[in-house]
């Protein structure tokens, strides 16, 4: 191999090579676990220390607005648990009774979910389509 | 009449389907007989497929407009109160309506494609209406058998088994987040985007199947790849806008699963735009810009994908649907063809060149596309790890925006630094001399804004190696036109003329230097990001918040009532140095049909900073409002960015004199010499 070739393969190998550390490094710094209410019940006491973002839909009536807090419950496939939101942003628009809401964060040992962020969706009514037998007159 | 239109436009739609399957037949049997008539007829067909598709869209319009809720695609996505622009919009509100809407972008290119190349290409041009029948063809499917947007709503009444069309009194409405002014123009700019790739992937696929690889079909290809990566752009920086304003979070990127769809392609085809220079110039990167105009596409098809099924969450949420499965085949069908025309065509792609020097442009544009295509593989890596997890762990993880911004930040400052520097290095080798000559000014303009910024109190690291960029890039163009417009001055023109001739004597390489000053104002409006502030206070009446030299006093909250929406308005003014410089009115509207509430922001914008205001909600026990505030340094320069980067885009596709004669000249390279000279 002639001495140019070499010169540019260690030059594109130390810029993949930054770019890939760099990945790396920042991977580990936002990789979360990705569950819905169901599949976190059942980590059991696996889900401790580790950063997830929980799934579900929330329940109706269940919102507590508190000064610096906010409480709410998250339902998936009949398992629920208790989240405690401490963010400092507001909720979403869309955060409300019966929407599909993510919430990020970690469980604690008391099994509430301590929430840093949440986002949400209107799950039923976003791209809503007309059910034959729901219009059933 | 609405149901006869209805009728009428699934009618256009399915014929379409069948047309667009005999131009795929005539156009491949008629290219591999050597059948003129047989390929002509293919041609034929696609404008045909075009005026069908006309009308489907036509009739799907109609129906949105006279709110036939009988349709459910129109009860769905579309309401009696909302605006009738919104309406026309809400053809792309949807999945539906916007696959038809895609496949009507896709026929008006084709048609163009085909009456473009009536007397041009034509030992490509089977193959080429051949690929683009097959993608068109695809989309039919879809429409006609799985997501029809002409679907009617049925009611099974009691004692009956068949069902009955039910129109509903009002439907849905479009979602509130959608109505937005961008909402009726950034959908259809950012889909010509990227259903504009499509035509160079098919002369792409043609070349590779006739194994004409000349500069003919790469010259082609090149003029067809900026159009849509042109409309790309401006779709996604369209989008951006979008988000800052509607969705009320002070930012206007997040690297949502769909953001990120939408720019892989663009990178992809930057990538190709700059290394398609080599293959004109140096007859080198062949295969690479095969790979690039391939995958350009593919990451098209994908992001189409991987957006529409369902498989990643997002905020642009189309609902769980059945076309995943459809879109993952075709993928599939179109790597393996691109792949196995690839391999056994590489003997053809053999590069003519090789790489001489470490500082030369033949390596700068080498890096370029190394790290645009970095850049690409961490955001697609990012993107697709949800479901890799999913399916080898059984379990979802996900990466978020710290790692996408670790990357893409030094990447974009290297890419930057190369913006600067790759135009100014000569080909083969640069002299020690032409480095002194052409950088010493930029660095020095560059190390002085440092030092400036430095003794202000700057710290914010990414930012100011940002910035002095910005000034080094910046320099070296103003530079390079000032040189251009030195020479022809001597001839007697004045130096504004000779600027304007000097840009359109040679339109692809100014036109680039524009289109470089519109990433050096991206990147500035980037860097303001480091020095981004926001407070949240809870107000009553009469009560102030303070950010930066401003100071904002709540006077009072209005509400408004009307059809569409309800709202509340909270009347800001806004101090500056105890003169009241402005009134802003931040809202929050509630949407009656979808029964969503939606943030609308109120803006006070400026070269040097946007004061961004939004009335986040009301506390529940004491109905306060609750204001969030944020300061945002820089970020017009970024939507000016986007103005310039069209300019810059139009004045590149504008033949010049030199390219007119290019296309006399066999030889391209030594009339691009002669123009320099």
């Amino acid at each position: 191999m002639d001495k140019r070739k070499v010169k540019f393969l260690a030059g594109s190998l130390i810029i993949v090579a930054s770019i890939a550390w760099l990945g790396f490094s920042g991977f580990d710094e936002s990789l979360a676990y990705y569950k819905t209410v169901d599949e976190l019940k059942q980590m059991k006491d696996d889900a401790y220390d580790k950063r997830l973002r929980v799934a579900g839909n929330v329940v109706a009536d269940s919102i507590v607005h508190s000064p610096g807090n906010v409480k709410f419950k998250l339902e998936q496939k009949g398992d629920v648990i208790s989240v405690n939101y401490v963010g400092k942003d507001l909720l979403p628009d869309t955060f409300k009774d019966g929407a599909q809401a993510m919430a990020e964060g970690h469980l604690s040992r008391s099994g509430e979910f301590q929430a840093s962020k949440i986002q949400a969706k209107c799950a039923s009514k976003y791209e809503a389509t007309y059910n034959v037998k729901q219009e059933k007159s | 009449m609405l149901a006869l239109v209805s009728d009428f436009g699934q009618f256009c739609m399915l014929f379409a389907f069948c047309l667009s399957c005999y131009a795929i037949v005539a156009s491949l049997v008629g290219g591999r007989l050597g059948n003129r008539r047989l390929v002509e007829t293919a041609e034929r067909s696609v404008m045909a497929v075009c005026g069908m598709v006309t009308l489907t869209v036509f009739s799907l319009w109609y129906q949105l407009l006279n709110d036939n809720f009988n349709l459910q695609y129109v009860a769905a996505n579309s309401n009696r109160a909302m605006p009738w622009f919104y309406k026309f919009g809400a053809l792309w509100g949807g999945q539906e309506g916007s696959l038809v809407f895609w496949c009507w972008i896709l026929s008006l290119f084709s048609l163009t494609t085909v009456l473009m190349n009536l007397k041009k290409n034509r030992n490509l041009m089977p193959y080429v209406v051949g690929v683009i029948s097959m993608v068109t063809t695809f989309f039919l499917l879809v429409n006609n058998f799985v997501a029809n947007p002409f679907d009617m709503i049925g009611v099974i009444r009691p004692g009956s088994a068949v069902a009955t069309p039910f129109t509903p009194m009002d439907g849905n409405g479009l979602s509130a987040l959608l109505q937005y002014w961008a909402m009726v123009i950034h959908p259809p700019i950012l889909y010509t985007g990227y259903v504009g790739f499509t035509i160079p992937f098919a002369f792409a696929i043609a070349a590779l199947i006739t194994r004409d690889l000349d500069e003919e079909w790469i010259r082609t290809t090149r003029r067809w790849m900026m159009v849509p990566w042109l409309f790309q752009g401006v779709g996604v920086l369209l989008g951006a806008k979008w988000a800052y304003v509607v969705l009320g979070w002070g930012g206007y990127w997040g690297w949502d699963p769909v953001e990120n769809a939408s720019l892989m392609p663009w990178l992809a085809a930057t990538a190709f735009l700059h290394s398609v220079i080599m293959q004109e110039r140096k007859g080198m990167m062949k295969v690479w810009n095969m790979v690039l105009i391939l995958s350009t596409f593919l990451l098209c098809i994908f992001g189409t994908f991987l957006t529409r099924s369902g498989i990643v969450s997002s905020v642009h949420s189309f609902a769980q649907s059945p076309i995943g499965p459809y879109f993952s085949s075709f993928l599939f069908l179109m790597i393996s063809l691109s792949a196995y025309l690839l391999l056994t065509r590489l003997d053809s792609l053999k590069s003519e060149n090789r790489l001489d020097s470490v500082v030369s442009r033949e390596s700068s544009f080498l890096f370029n596309n190394l790290i645009l295509l970095a850049s690409m593989f961490a955001i697609l890596w990012g993107t697709i790890f949800p479901i890799i997890t999913e399916y080898l762990q059984n379990e979802k993880r996900t990466v978020s925006a710290p790692f996408y911004n670790k990357v893409n930040i030094p990447i974009g400052l290297f890419l930057l630094f190369l913006t600067g520097v790759g135009p100014l290095l000569a080909w083969r080798k640069t002299s020690m001399q032409s480095l002194k000559r052409n950088f010493t000014m930029p660095t020095i303009a560059a190390l002085m804004t440092g030092a400036v910024f430095f003794a202000f109190g700057m710290r914010h690291f990414y930012s100011m190696v940002c910035l002095i960029l910005c000034v080094f890039v910046m320099a070296t163009i103003v530079a390079e036109f000032h040189r251009g417009a030195n020479a022809r001055r001597r001839q007697g023109e004045s130096y504004l003329q000779a600027l304007w001739i000097l840009t359109f004597r040679n339109t692809r390489r100014y036109g680039g230097y524009i289109v470089h000053v519109a990433m050096v104002f991206l990147f500035v409006g980037f860097a303001g990001a480091g020095f981004n502030r926001d407070v949240q206070k809870e107000m009553g009446p009469g009560e102030s918040v303070e950010i930066g030299s401003y100071s904002l006093i709540l006077e009072k909250v209005t509400n408004k009532d009307n059809p569409n929406y309800a709202s509340a308005v909270a009347v800001m003014k806004v101090y500056q140095n105890g003169k009241l410089i402005d009134t802003l009115l931040p809202e929050r509207r509630f949407y009656k049909a979808k029964e969503e509430p939606t943030t609308e922001v109120a803006l006070r914008s400026s070269l040097k900073e946007d004061l961004y205001v939004v009335l986040s909600g009301f506390t529940p026990s004491t109905s306060r409002a609750v204001m969030h505030v944020f300061l945002n340094p820089l970020v017009a320069w970024i939507w000016i960015g986007g103005l310039v980067f069209m300019l810059g885009t139009v004045v590149c596709l504008t033949p010049d004199r030199h390219e007119k004669a290019m296309q006399k000249v066999a030889a391209p390279v030594e009339a691009e010499e002669l123009a320099k000279a």
